[in-house]
C-alpha cells in the first residue's frame, strides 16, 4: 500500500483552480509590491513589510496546485494490545486528540461520523462518512457518504507484532479534492508530504495510548524571543494555523523590537 | 522567576520569566535548590549545536523540592514536599525503549521528534534545557522547572545529605559511570580516559569501582590531572608529550589500553595539524564536530578492545579511522545516559560513603553570576572544574 501511495502522490496530476486565479494574481502583484516598498524603507518595519509581502507573493504563486489524489499513509509500533489500540481508534471522537488538523469528529449512529477539519487560517472543511468494513481488533475502513463534496476514504489496520512487541498500526487516508477553495484547503493541510502528516498523527496516537498524554512544550515558560523565532514558529509544518494560534506571539515579538 | 537564558552564541543572560506551569497530567513543578553548568552546555554557549532559539532556558542538572504535581501522578510515587534529583533525560517509562531500560532512547518524550528524525533517522529522548531538536524543554538553571513524566524520572532523596553530594546524580555521575560500564571492564584491564572534566573524573572513579587495574587519564590542565591522580589514575598531559598514542603504547607494554574512553566529545583540542583542519572546518560549518579524541581512541585501543563514548557529538565528523576500527575488531558503546538505571544504585553508594561526589565542585555562586560563570568554565579560568549555582542566593530570592 505504501508503494501505491508513493506513486499516487508523486504522479498526481494537478488541476488549476479557475476561481482562484484572480486571487492568485492579486496576491502575487500585491505581495510583490509590498515587498518592494518594504525593501526600500531600510527600517525594521520595512523588513517586516518586505517579509510579509514576500510571503504573500509566494503563497500567491504556489496557491493553485491541487493534486487529484492525496494519500497520507504511515505505520507505527505501539506498546499495547491490538484490542486497546482498536478500541481507542474505534471511538472516532478520539481522532482529533492526535490528528492535529481535525477540529472534531462526531458520531451519529453506530457507523456514521461527521468530520470537521481545519484548513488554512482557521477555515473549516466538513464531510460525512460511514464505516464500510469493520473487524474487531483488526481493521476499520470508512468512506465519505455518496454525494459528499469532498471524496475521502480511510482505513486503519491493527496487527500483533512478534514476541509481545506490541501492535503494528497501519493507517491511510485518501482525499480526492475538488477544484476551488475546498480542494486548495485540503491540499494545504497535507502540503508536499502527506505521509509526514500521517506519521506525526500516528506518533501522537502512540504517545496517547502508551503514556496517556502527548508530549508538549507549548505554553511553557521562556525568555524573550526574537521576531525571527516567532515567525518560524508560525511556519511549523506540524501545526495547523488556527485563528487563535500564536499570531499574538509574533505581534508581541514585533512590539518588543519596535 | 529568574532563569538563565540562551540569547545567542556566547550570550547568556539572567532574565525574569513567568513561572512554569503544569502542561500535562504527568508533569510536576520543582522548586530548584541547586543547579549546575555542564560541559555540554558549553557546546550551546559556543553556538555549535543547531536548533537553539533565543530565549531558551538552559540547564539540565538540577535538584529541589516538588511544589506541584499533575493530576495523573500517583501520590505514592511522588508528592508535594518530596526532595528529588531530576535526571537530564526525559523518559515516559512505557514505550518499547523505556521498557528495555534504554531510557535515553525514549520514543515518546521528544515533541520535536521529527526534527531529530531528519538528522539521525530516529529521535532520542527529550532533554532539559537543550536544543529544540532534543525537545526544546525549558531547563533547570532557574528557580523552578516543569518536569514531564514526573512519576518516572525524579529520584526521591533522603533529608540530611547536602545538595553537593546529590545534585550530580542528575547527569555527570551516572554519565561517568555508564561510560565506565561501557568499557566492559575485566579483571586486570587498563582503561584510558581522555578528558578530566567532571564526567571524566566520575568515569575514573567508576572505572576503579568496576574493577579496573589501571586508569590512565589524559588532559592538558594540571589542576584537572591532579584531581585525577588523587583518585589513583596515572596521568598524561598531552601538551607535554609528542604523541598520546605512542605514550599509551609505552605505558602498556605495546599492547594498548583494553578500553579507551572519549569523555571530551565534539570540541576536542590538540596540538596537531589535524586540529587546525577540524577547527577551520567547524568554523566554516562544513563539519559540526571535531573527532580528535575519537580518532586517538581508535588508534590507541588494543585489538579487540572497546571504545566508550560518553562525550557529546552533535552531527558529522570527518576522517574517522574506520579501517583501524574494523581491522582491529573494536567495539564502540555510546549514548546519552540511561539515567534511571544508575541513579538509585549510585545514590546508595553515596549514602554508604563509597564516594563523595562533592569533590568536583570548585564554584558555588548565585544564579545572578551565571553569565560570567559560563565564560570562566569555558575558558578554564580559576581552576574551574564544576559550577553549582544557587538559584536563591544574594537577592535572587526577592525576584
Amino acid at each position: 500500500m505504501n508503494q501505491v501511495a508513493g506513486l499516487l502522490v508523486r504522479d498526481a496530476d494537478t488541476v488549476s483552480g479557475d476561481a482562484g486565479s484572480f486571487q492568485r494574481w492579486a496576491a502575487l502583484i500585491g505581495g510583490g509590491s509590498l515587498a518592494l516598498v518594504g525593501l526600500t524603507r531600510r527600517s525594521k518595519s520595512g523588513v517586516a513589510m518586505a517579509a510579509a509581502g514576500g510571503l504573500l507573493a509566494y503563497v500567491g504563486a504556489t496557491a493553485d496546485r491541487i493534486p487529484r489524489v492525496i494519500v497520507a499513509s504511515s505505520s507505527v509500533l505501539v506498546n499495547c494490545s491490538p484490542q486497546e489500540a482498536y478500541q481507542f481508534w474505534r471511538n472516532f471522537e478520539n481522532l482529533p486528540l492526535f490528528m492535529r488538523h481535525l477540529e472534531s469528529v462526531s458520531v451519529s449512529g453506530d457507523k456514521r461520523t461527521t468530520w470537521i477539519a481545519l484548513g488554512p487560517l482557521g477555515t473549516r472543511i466538513t464531510w460525512d462518512a460511514e464505516i464500510v468494513t469493520e473487524r474487531a481488533n483488526e481493521v476499520i475502513e470508512w468512506q465519505a457518504l455518496p454525494g459528499s463534496r469532498l471524496r475521502v476514504d480511510g482505513s486503519v489496520e491493527f496487527r500483533s507484532a512478534p514476541a509481545n512487541r506490541g501492535t503494528i498500526i497501519q493507517a491511510m487516508m485518501r482525499f480526492r479534492p475538488p477544484s476551488g477553495g475546498v480542494g486548495r484547503a485540503v491540499a494545504k493541510i497535507f502540503g508536499k508530504y502527506p505521509n509526514f502528516v500521517m506519521r506525526q498523527d500516528l506518533r501522537r496516537f502512540k504517545a496517547l495510548v502508551e503514556t496517556g498524554e502527548i508530549p508538549t512544550t507549548e505554553g511553557q515558560t521562556h525568555g524573550p524571543r526574537s521576531l525571527k523565532i516567532a515567525v518560524l514558529r508560525l511556519a511549523d509544518p506540524d501545526r495547523p494555523l488556527r485563528p487563535e494560534s500564536r499570531i499574538t506571539e509574533v505581534l508581541n515579538a514585533l512590539r518588543r523590537i519596535a | 522567576m529568574k532563569a538563565v537564558c540562551w540569547m545567542g552564541t556566547e550570550k547568556v543572560t539572567v532574565e525574569n520569566v513567568p513561572d512554569p506551569k503544569i502542561l500535562n497530567p504527568r508533569d510536576a513543578i520543582v522548586r530548584i535548590t541547586s543547579t549546575c553548568i555542564c560541559g555540554s552546555d558549553l557546546h550551546l554557549y559556543n553556538g555549535l549545536i543547531p536548533t537553539m532559539e533565543q530565549g531558551d532556558i538552559l540547564g539540565h542538572e538540577f535538584m529541589g523540592e516538588v511544589v506541584e504535581v499533575g493530576g495523573a501522578i500517583d501520590r505514592e510515587k511522588l508528592k508535594v514536599g518530596d526532595r528529588v534529583v531530576v535526571p537530564f533525560t526525559i523518559a515516559c517509562g512505557r514505550c518499547f525503549f523505556c521498557q528495555r531500560q534504554l531510557w535515553s532512547c525514549c520514543d515518546n518524550s521528544n515533541p520535536n521528534y521529527w526534527i531529530a528524525e531528519q538528522m539521525m533517522g530516529y529521535s532520542p529522548s527529550g532533554l532539559f534545557g537543550y536544543t529544540h531538536m532534543m525537545g526544546g524543554y525549558a531547563g533547570g538553571q532557574a528557580q523552578y522547572a516543569r518536569v514531564p513524566y514526573a512519576d518516572v524520572g525524579p529520584l526521591k532523596l533522603p533529608e540530611g545529605v547536602p545538595d553537593e553530594k546529590l545534585v550530580f546524580l542528575s547527569d555527570i555521575f551516572p554519565t561517568g559511570y555508564m561510560g565506565a560500564e561501557n568499557c566492559d571492564i575485566k579483571p586486570g584491564d587498563t582503561v584510558a580516559i581522555w578528558g578530566c572534566g567532571p564526567v571524566g573524573q566520575f568515569a575514573i572513579r567508576s572505572a576503579f569501582m568496576l574493577g579496573a587495574e589501571r586508569v590512565i587519564a589524559i588532559d592538558r590542565f594540571d589542576y584537572r590531572l591532579r584531581l585525577a591522580a588523587q583518585a589513583g589514575a596515572e596521568i598524561i598531559n598531552y601538551e607535554e608529550v609528542d604523541d598520546v598514542v605512542q605514550t599509551l603504547k609505552d605505558m602498556t607494554a605495546n599492547i594498548g589500553p583494553d578500553a579507551c574512553m572519549d569523555a571530551v566529545g565534539m570540541e576536542a583540542h590538540d596540538h596537531s595539524f589535524m586540529y587546525l583542519v577540524d577547527r577551520t572546518k567547524q568554523a566554516m560549518k562544513i563539519e559540526t564536530d571535531r573527532p580528535i579524541v575519537l580518532r586517538q581512541c581508535i588508534q590507541a585501543c588494543r585489538k579487540g578492545g572497546t571504545v566508550s563514548v560518553p562525550g557529546v557529538y552533535a552531527g558529522f565528523v570527518d576522517k574517522l579511522p574506520m579501517g583501524a576500527y574494523m581491522n582491529k575488531g573494536l567495539a564502540m558503546k555510546t549514548g546519552q545516559t540511561h539515567m534511571m538505571r544508575y541513579m538509585k544504585p549510585l545514590l546508595e553508594r553515596v549514602e554508604k560513603g563509597d564516594i563523595d561526589p562533592s569533590f568536583v565542585v570548585s564554584h558555588r555562586p548565585s544564579i545572578n553570576q551565571a553569565p560570567e560563570m559560563y565564560k570562566i568554565f569555558r575558558d578554564k579560568q580559576e581552576h574551574c572544574t564544576k559550577v553549582v549555582l544557587d538559584p536563591w542566593a544574594d537577592g535572587a530570592a526577592a525576584a
